[in-house]
């Protein structure tokens, strides 16, 4: 067993684990990098058959690209695809610019959840984030407790310890599972490339550009590289200085904006 | 397949603003492991508040804690030697965080306790080196910090070690060093002190990377747990192999229903494996019809049998408000075993930070050690730690997760 291994193990340990103990569940795919191997392990945990849906949160905002390529994988893969869209907010003509992401992570992320939540009656949420990604989310745990308001009481997490999970969420509300927690974004592009894992053409690079984390199409920008093919991704993040969300604008328009929408249920 | 290198986890801990978090920014900053554009933000930062920059901050700026100046939660951060690549764990030193300490010493191969030069022991760095020896962390450095302070003398540096020499042989922890720096100044943290002369030993880069990878458990006697059964085209058995290995036609024994039957194949998606080795989450399926269900263990007739039993002599600490007291039905999870079970006695409690044994034996309370006979309502499938670690711990869980125990006995 090598640590890519080791890894692969664990996710699909907590994948199989949080289907076994709570059923009803959907695996957030957000057609990103983290969130497509997320999907490759919740295959390969269930041979092939994902016993739940798999959901996208739509802002209406995001790239063509990604459009086009959750098309093609839920067919191929035959997955049972959720589109958790906020239409109220939409047509009220909530949008996602630069300067102004507060209103897109909310309404159009946070809430569009927060209805589908609800309508499905889903007892846990799985999503692909890494502790490496954000200083806040190195804080949180494999399985993490939501209050039915959506609340991430940081300070005062149980503990968990020896792969022995949180597995009781408290009334109405739900629990976050994260398989991808230990992973850094290394170990995800060598996971790819020896799995030879579908990834969205975005980041590769295309004249000198390419996308090394994904959002909405207006609030994210391409870094300059010519990594064209995954050799050449993983060659430059062994190198690389600069911060993998450095192209999303979220997280750079205050210091406590990703403090703040996560405590109001952001992933 | 994979050319990287090692990785390792290692806790950082000790009693509150013993300097943690300098000590972690200081490594981040000499291994050259921030993103870029990190320090130049901080500056920028310090200054608009009219401070000086200072490694602290670092960790700080990447937690977002600046109001509170405590770290709230185990956090975790990369750095790299050129022997291997680091996790840090960085565990909060404020008594009110006690269960986050340990939940992140659970997930360590290795622990650096931190200890201020100027105030010496404190109530969390016994509490947290009594934890790090009770959750079987063997590799441990000490570093004793902000030397700087005591105008790097060794004298003093010699005082500090010999009391604190002293606690952690009492509670039978044997640092591999005891290392005198300056996480604010960067004394023998990456590079030799000039200040400190008198010091010829190791720097804690180099002690770090004397530190040894976990060894696989793929030697010893099989024990694989189940997780759950799929029945899409056929019935496959899911679990982890806790220890051991399995291949095709294995015979092999399910615990505890006593069936014996012989490994058909082993599953995995896309994959056709003959063989499978501890840490894997595996599938399997059966040459016999037989009943497999979650809880159970799968284990080889041929080889050295785990203890069957409903009685348990463990070491727990103690992690909720809410005390326990003999009689409580609790439950108690295993690998993937749950049963009830409920304390039969109690056989000693001991405060975690002063070692003091207390005369009262009838309630365990908060952050509390004690060792206890529990007895649990079925029969569990289980083994010493020493031997077999992933067999040998558990956790007890009301609502959350209460306890976690250790078996010695």
């Amino acid at each position: 067993m090598d640590y890519l291994d080791e890894l692969e193990s664990e996710s699909i340990y907590i994948i199989r684990e949080a289907y076994k103990k709570f059923k009803k569940i959907a695996l957030l795919w957000s057609i990103g990098k983290d969130s497509t191997t997320l999907v490759w392990l919740a295959r390969k945990a269930f041979y092939g058959k994902i016993p739940f849906p798999v959901m996208h949160l739509d802002t209406g905002h995001k790239f063509p690209e990604m459009y086009k390529f959750r098309e093609e994988w839920v067919k191929n893969w035959g997955l049972n695809l959720i589109v958790a869209r906020n239409e109220e907010a939409i047509n009220r003509g909530v949008i996602c610019k630069p300067g102004d992401t507060h209103a897109c992570s909310t309404e159009l992320k946070t809430k569009a959840l927060q209805m589908a939540i609800e309508k499905y009656k889903f007892k846990a949420i799985i999503v692909g984030i890494r502790r490496d990604e954000h200083g806040i989310r190195a804080k949180e745990r494999q399985f993490s407790p939501r209050t039915q308001d959506f609340k991430w009481d940081y300070k005062n997490q149980p503990p968990e310890l020896w792969g022995q999970y949180k597995t009781k969420a408290e009334e109405g509300g739900h629990l976050r599972v994260h398989p991808l927690l230990g992973w850094t974004e290394l170990n995800i592009w060598e996971y790819i490339k020896r799995e030879d894992i579908p990834i969205n053409v975005l980041y590769f690079a295309k004249n000198g550009k390419r996308y090394r984390s994904l959002g909405c199409q207006p609030t994210t920008r391409p870094i300059d590289s010519n990594a064209d093919n995954v050799d050449k991704i993983i060659e430059e993040l062994k190198t690389t200085k600069q911060a993998e969300r450095d192209g999303r604008a979220l997280d750079k328009e205050t210091m406590y904006e990703m403090q703040k929408i996560r405590a109001l249920g952001y992933m | 397949m994979n050319n990287e290198k090692e990785n390792m986890k290692i806790v950082i801990v000790g009693h509150i603003d013993h300097g943690k978090s300098t000590f972690i920014g200081r490594l981040l900053y000499d291994t050259n492991s921030l993103p870029e554009g990190k320090i130049e933000e901080i500056k920028a930062v310090c200054e608009s508040l009219g401070k000086k920059f200072e490694v602290g901050y670092i960790l700080d700026s990447l937690e977002e804690e600046r109001d509170q100046n405590v770290t709230i939660d185990t956090t975790q951060i990369f750095f790299k030697t050129n022997k291997r690549n680091y996790t840090i764990i960085d565990a909060p030193g404020h008594v009110e965080f006690i269960k986050n300490m340990i939940t992140g010493a659970s997930q360590a191969e290795a622990a650096t306790l931190i200890v201020d030069a100027e105030e010496g022991v404190q109530e969390q760095t016994r509490r947290h080196a009594y934890i790090l020896n009770m959750l079987g962390l063997k590799q441990i450095i000490v570093v004793i910090n902000k030397m700087d302070l005591i105008k790097y003398e060794e004298k003093e540096f010699n005082n500090v070690k010999d009391k604190l020499t002293e606690f952690l042989s009492n509670i039978n922890v044997k640092p591999s060093i005891i290392i005198p720096i300056s996480a604010k100044e960067g004394d023998n943290i990456t590079k030799k002190s000039e200040n400190m002369q008198w010091y010829k030993e190791k720097t804690v880069l180099e002690s770090l990377d004397t530190f040894k990878n976990k060894v696989s458990l793929k030697d010893k006697e099989l024990r694989l747990s189940i997780q759950d059964y799929y029945s899409f085209d056929k019935r496959i058995f899911v679990g982890k192999i806790e220890s051991g290995k399995i291949k095709q036609e294995d015979e092999i024994l399910i615990l505890p229903t006593n069936e014996k039957t012989k490994i058909k194949s082993i599953e995995e998606f896309l994959k056709n494996p003959k063989e499978a080795e501890a840490g894997k989450s595996i599938g399997i399926t059966t040459e016999d019809k037989v009943f497999i269900d979650r809880g159970h263990i799968i284990v080889k007739p041929n080889e050295k049998q785990p203890i069957i039993t409903n009685k348990i002599k463990a070491n727990i600490f103690w992690m909720d408000k809410i005390p326990i007291k003999k009689g409580e039905r609790i439950s108690l999870r295993c690998t993937t075993q749950e049963v009830m079970c409920e304390i039969d006695s109690i056989n000693k409690i001991i405060n975690s930070s002063t070692l003091e044994i207390k005369m009262n034996k009838e309630e365990i309370k908060d952050k509390e050690a004690a060792e206890v006979i529990l007895k649990t309502e079925k029969p569990i499938i289980i083994e010493n730690f020493n031997n077999i670690e992933e067999m040998g711990r558990f956790v007890l869980e009301r609502e959350d997760i209460v306890a976690g125990g250790i078996i010695i006995n």
